[in-house]
């Protein structure tokens, strides 16, 4: 089977992930706990990112998406493989080296319910990393919080106030005003509007589109819903059980998909026209019928 | 008459911030062997009217303050709980949108089966099991026979899906609920149990009510659609009338906010996110729910003090809205709505 990795990044590419591999032990006995197996989460993935582009990283539930982000920003030590930011070999920092290089790479995280601390006011929570990394007085620090929050059209006069009073949409503003704190190059935005509703899903995305373009950011950009995956990226790998099946420029993916995975990937999105659906639920049914057999 | 006939029906929550109208005076219908969708956002009421049908709203604090439930002929909203529970599961069924939550865990699957099948039937406990064999073979798990004794977390979500789809079919419904059947699950696994839903409602010749946030699902499952909002329906068509010409104002900005998977200049686009959220259902607005968000409500017209009704702008397409895109055309210009 043809490989998706993609081994041609340059040396002045943002971000170079090269063979990594993140492997969970999978441990058995009673008394005595022994290593029996490895369960290969992320199994020898290669690419790079562009300062300026979106890579978009699709993939089902358990395909390795989440957790190949996880180990960019080194909240998960990978087993192996290297991880290039800016030059520098993120794998092998200290962790005084790798907390000051992440104010260059921030994550916006997928459930705002859940990434957002209940007892922090939406104000300190903005504010927590300027504070962890020591940056300004408490009163530029607090006109900062207010600037955020007003780029990402939330409301600065509610600085004072807690998340759970807040919509899913709210919250998720809230968790990009703090990644955007530190004016990173990198932000890794894993399933960020997966869990919001259509209508509050399109003003964060272009939210997202106009964060790029008036900062210059570079995305990684992980999600399940293919739809979503292409309005936002430039380039498309395709993940499955660990591995990039494909990965190439937006359009090529999504027009010739060359993968047989991402070609069933593709037949079995729903779209919203019930005359294309016809004939598209008779190709998918074809299509997995041969890869039942196959 | 059509096997299911809900007319006015109204079911509210009473909280201690007040009453929250979940669903407020809903009328639709459902024929034999047909799949209705009905689509909308969290919070518009889309479930709550599955509840309703089904007698299952948790009383209190909510309550059906009206309208009537006609099955068959009978009046599910007046039906004593006890005959309510013969007619559940053997009449009409339910599947979930979480399969895991909705199995017992303590419990293997066969026994789950076979429970729902001896609750309706006089069966002996042998028969059941063979036919929960079969059930299990109907919906396409394999090694039927020997998967009967295990316990659902044995089971992927897509397989526990099935496992739910045949307790549903166990009893021969005439009608099928299916509330987000298919949100938990990935999509290629989506696709195979939207496909074996298809298959099983025309080898069964059940009707069918699926509830969805999903456009594409309903475009791909339902012959008939509704579209809610905040408590109310707003547009009810056929399939491809939606599609091809919606009406409201919020079912088109509801087709415009979806990001596309085919077409030219996606990256580059923008979806036309609807501004503001949904109101809250305690104190809605005066009048036409949806005028605070909407594009082309504008001060020249009752669209906050008058509520719209529910008409009929085409043969068999109903819209409530004063804007609807039909009788927009020459009006926009003048009123300065955008295009």
């Amino acid at each position: 089977m043809s490989s998706g990795n993609d081994t041609g990044g340059t040396l002045d590419a943002l971000l170079q992930v090269t063979d990594l591999h993140k492997h969970f032990p999978i441990r058995s006995g009673l008394l005595i706990e022994r290593t029996v197996d490895a369960f290969r989460a992320v199994d020898g993935v290669s690419f790079h990112i562009d300062e300026g582009e979106t890579l978009g990283l699709v993939g089902e539930s358990g395909s390795g998406k989440s957790t190949t982000g996880y180990c960019i920003l080194q909240l998960l030590k990978p087993t192996s493989g290297s991880v290039r930011f800016m030059g520098k070999e993120l794998t092998e920092l200290g962790r005084e080296d790798m907390r000051r290089t992440r104010r260059d790479v921030q994550i916006v995280f997928q459930d705002p319910y859940a990434s957002l601390d209940p007892r922090m006011t939406v104000g300190d929570i903005v504010a927590e990393p300027l504070v962890v990394h020591t940056i300004g007085t408490r009163k530029d620090r607090r006109a900062r919080v207010r600037e955020l929050l007003d780029v990402v059209g939330f409301n600065p006069s509610f600085t004072n106030r807690y998340p759970h009073e807040f919509s899913g949409g709210q919250r998720q503003r809230i968790g990009i005003a703090r990644a955007l704190a530190l004016s990173p190059k990198l932000i890794v935005c894993d399933e960020p509007v997966s869990a919001l509703d259509v209508s509050i899903q399109a003003q964060i995305l272009n939210l997202l589109k106009d964060l790029q373009r008036d900062f210059s950011l570079t995305y990684l950009f992980i999600a399940h819903d293919l739809a979503v995956v292409r309005s936002m990226s430039d380039r498309i790998a395709v993940m499955n059980k660990g591995q990039l099946v494909e990965i190439g420029a937006a359009e090529d993916v999504y027009t010739k998909p060359q993968d047989d995975y991402t070609k069933a990937l593709l037949s079995a999105v729903p779209i919203p026209d019930p005359r294309a659906m016809k004939e598209r639920k008779a190709a998918r049914r074809k299509l997995r019928h041969a890869l039942a057999e196959g | 008459m059509a096997l299911l006939e809900v007319d006015n029906l109204g079911t509210h929550f009473f909280t201690r911030e007040g009453v929250l109208r979940a669903v407020d005076g809903i009328s639709f219908s459902v024929e034999r062997g047909q799949t209705l969708g009905i689509v909308g956002e969290s919070g518009c009421g889309k479930s709550v009217t599955a509840l309703s049908i089904m007698g299952l709203i948790p009383q209190p604090p909510a309550k059906i303050v009206s309208g009537t439930v006609m099955f068959d002929g009978t009046d599910l909203v007046q039906l004593p709980e006890k005959e309510l529970e013969d007619l559940r599961g053997r009449e009409i069924a339910m599947i979930f949108q979480d399969p895991m939550t909705c199995l017992n865990p303590t419990l293997t699957i066969g026994t789950q089966i076979t429970e729902t099948i001896r609750r309706h039937y006089d069966v002996s406990k042998n028969d059941a099991r063979k036919k929960a064999i079969e059930l299990l073979e109907e919906v396409q798990i394999p090694r039927a026979a020997e998967r009967l004794d295990d316990y659902p977390h044995r089971f992927s979500g897509g397989m526990r899906q099935r496992v739910m789809i045949a307790i549903a079919l166990s009893c021969d419904p005439k009608l099928l609920i299916a509330d987000e059947p298919t949100t938990a699950l990935d999509v290629t696994v989506q696709a195979a149990v939207l496909d074996l839903l298809d298959d099983l409602r025309q080898r069964h010749d059940m009707a069918m009510i699926i509830i969805t946030h999903d456009m594409g699902v309903v475009a791909e499952a339902a012959d008939d659609i509704l579209v809610m909002y905040a408590g109310q329906i707003v547009e009810q068509a056929s399939v491809l009338d939606l599609f091809d010409h919606p009406e409201h104002p919020y079912t088109e900005a509801l087709l415009g906010a979806l990001p596309q998977i085919e077409g030219e200049g996606i990256r580059d686009g923008r979806l036309t996110a609807i501004p503001g959220r949904p109101p809250d259902l305690i104190s809605p607005p005066p009048a036409c729910r949806f005028a605070p968000r909407c594009p082309y409500a504008n001060a020249n017209d009752t669209c906050t003090s008058v509520m719209p009704e529910l008409r009929e702008v085409r043969a068999g397409h109903w819209v409530r809205s004063a804007h609807p895109a039909c009788e927009r055309a020459g009006a926009a210009i003048t009123a300065g709505a955008p295009a």
